[in-house]
């Protein structure tokens, strides 16, 4: 079984940031990337079904500037997977996803996979689509919010999140799409082993600006800090100060002691 | 038609986020001098149609179709991909349901159309509409403009728009039809079930400590259930938590898990992603301790804490149980 693996990368949840002077983005000169959450159980979740099978490929797919992506990929590649393409980019990110899906469409066509498997959203645009989208393109079955996979002979029962605690198994024929929902499994830890052997594995480039055609379809105009909504006690002071009035709170106010 | 609010049938009921598209809706309508018509079809759709024709709109749409009785992405994208190709409205207006992540992204391939998602608001612009969606989970916002030349694709986060604010009226039934033949539905659906019964019940509780992935790691769950136990409360935690296997499913609070309204929400390194807040703002009162004075959660919370919750949790329970005592 073929796998491809689309990866984000995105900033860490300890990173500072900053939107950009012009306000069309945040700036991101002393971000540190990662790769996205979901991405991460999406990953487990192809190498996990590759072990199952016993043969196949996973290959994994990102698109991004040189530096951040190339990590992601190689991290990826340290986990097991097995070779990977890199959409280069140059200036600003994209951030239409269906032009995102679109380059990931052309430049994946040849390869054939009869499994794809993003992220259900990343957690700078966070637009929850490329990976449908891609699908679609592609003309494969999909499915989104997906919590568990069994693979069988032409096709994959998939177990899907619902609202508010349900569920539902859902039956596609292969070749399928399908969006990862994070808790799905645990994704494992590179081993000393694969991050050695991963600087041996294929990392393609494929320039972005070589693929895309498509007309922009939504653009971001500003990027900028949200107002408060709510009026919010901030508690000051050293730690001793800061607890004798949240007690305090709760004894006189919130009344729960 | 200028703008179609594509409704969520609950059992031949409006869905609360079709609600809140159409208040939505009947604001752009409003603002832009447009006219607004709403899509009802699946399982009881005549029932759906008829409840939508009490609130203020040009037409219901009803699309009866066999294909349509169970939800499949197959089947809606198809459908509404054709009711657009007839119609052809300007804006489509959904709420962010997990029905509408799953099939509106393969409308807008297929029509190679925008689908702005998960919106909080929107203003008029140079004759325009200029979408706001929180990015970067939730830490800053973003202004979207669509460039399409055919219609643009919305839909809003839950709460965005209030649904009490969907203005009545009456309005006309019309009955459409697409073509549809059996084997555009590709999938097989199963039964929607609930896991197994038997986890904790939070909706009751009063008090409520939860902790986010700001714990840091499995071994420091003992400290925080010495101030569960001090103030007598419940132990709930946002999903990573959970993912990670450090808890049970049934603790998760959110649009995946519980709904609660405690009189007092201790949230303890939870950064306040919409899909958290969901399941939590209702609480009477929310503290928030994080280390990050800019973490959302304090645009919510009553109280807030800027400090490493390591140090605070020891603290905090002694102090609560000397109060006690
Ligand atoms: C469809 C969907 C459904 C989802 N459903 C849910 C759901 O039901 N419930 C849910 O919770 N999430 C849900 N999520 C995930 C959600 O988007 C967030 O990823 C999640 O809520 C983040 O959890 P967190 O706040 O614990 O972690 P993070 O966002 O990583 O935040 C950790 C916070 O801890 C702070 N911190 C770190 N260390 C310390 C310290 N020592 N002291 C004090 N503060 C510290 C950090 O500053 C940060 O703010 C869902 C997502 C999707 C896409
Ligand atoms: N630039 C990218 N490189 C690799 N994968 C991406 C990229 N953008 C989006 N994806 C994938 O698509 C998923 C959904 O992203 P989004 O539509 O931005 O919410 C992510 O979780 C990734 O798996």
């Amino acid at each position: 079984m073929k796998i491809g693996v689309l990866i984000k990368q995105v900033p860490g949840e300890e990173s500072p940031l900053r939107v950009a002077p012009d306000q069309g983005w945040i700036d991101e000169t002393s971000v540190n990337f990662e790769t996205n959450e979901s991405d991460s159980y999406a990953l487990e979740e192809g190498l996990q079904i590759r072990e199952k099978n016993g043969d196949g490929e996973v290959v994994v797919i990102s698109m991004g500037p040189e530096g951040r992506t190339q990590k992601v990929i190689r991290e990826a590649l340290a986990k097991g997977a097995d070779r990977s393409i890199h959409i280069t980019e140059e200036g600003p990110p994209e951030t239409d996803p269906l032009r995102t899906a679109g380059v990931f469409a052309k430049a994946l066509q040849e390869e054939q996979f009869d499994l794809i498997l993003s992220g259900l959203q990343s957690l700078d645009l966070g637009t929850g689509q490329t990976g449908v989208i891609l699908g679609e393109l592609l003309g494969m079955s999909s499915a989104t919010l997906v919590m568990e996979t069994e693979v069988g002979e032409n096709s994959i029962r998939v177990k899907r999140e619902l609202e508010s605690g349900w569920f539902q198994w859902v039956t596609l024929p292969l070749p399928a799409c399908l969006s990862i929902q994070s808790g799905i499994n645990q994704p494992r830890y590179p081993s000393l082993k694969g991050i050695m052997g991963a600087k041996k594995k294929e990392i393609k480039p494929l320039p972005k600006a070589e693929i895309i055609e498509s007309n922009v379809n939504q653009s971001i105009t500003r990027v900028y800090s949200m107002q408060k909504a709510k009026q919010t006690e901030m508690i000051t002071g050293d730690i001793d100060q800061q607890i004798n009035r949240l007690v305090e709170a709760m004894r006189t106010e919130i009344k729960v002691l | 038609m200028d703008i179609l609010v594509a409704l969520e049938n609950n059992s031949g009921s409006i869905h609360r986020m079709s609600l809140e598209a159409l208040a939505a809706g009947q604001k752009l309508a409003s603002e832009m001098n447009l006219s607004l018509s709403m899509l009802a079809m699946g399982k009881n759709g005549g029932d759906l149609a008829e409840n939508a024709g009490k609130f203020n709109a040009e037409e219901v749409l009803l699309l009866e179709n066999p294909l349509l009785d169970n939800y499949s992405s197959d089947g809606y994208s198809q459908a509404i991909t054709s009711v657009l190709e007839q119609e052809k409205p300007r804006f489509v207006f959904m709420g962010h349901t997990y029905m509408v992540r799953d099939f509106l992204p393969r409308v807008s391939a297929r029509l190679q159309i925008p689908f702005v998602s998960d919106v909080i608001q929107f203003r008029i612009d140079d004759g325009a509409p200029v979408f706001t969606k929180q990015v970067f989970n939730a830490k800053l916002g973003a202004d979207i403009v669509s460039q399409s030349k055919g219609a643009t694709l919305v839909s809003f986060q839950s709460a965005a728009y209030q649904s009490d604010q969907a203005e009545a009226g009456a309005a006309a039934i019309r009955s459409i039809s697409i073509e549809m033949d059996s084997s555009a539905v590709k999938t097989q659906s199963e039964e929607p079930f609930k896991e197994e019964a038997g986890g904790v019940d939070l909706t009751n509780a009063e008090i409520i400590v939860s902790i986010g992935r700001g714990i840091g790691k499995e071994e420091n769950i003992p400290i925080v259930n010495a101030l569960v136990d001090a103030l007598g409360a419940e132990l709930g935690s946002s999903r990573p938590i959970v993912d990670s296997g450090w808890l049970e499913p049934s603790r998760q609070i959110g649009s995946s898990g519980q709904n609660v309204a405690p009189k007092l929400y201790l949230a303890l390194g939870i950064s306040g992603a919409i899909q958290h807040v969901v399941g939590m703002k209702g609480s009477k009162n929310i503290v928030a301790i994080n280390k990050d004075s800019e973490a959302p959660i304090f645009e919510i919370a009553d109280y807030g804490i800027v400090g490493d919750i390591l140090e605070i949790i020891p603290k905090l329970s002694e102090a609560v149980q000397a109060a006690k005592n």
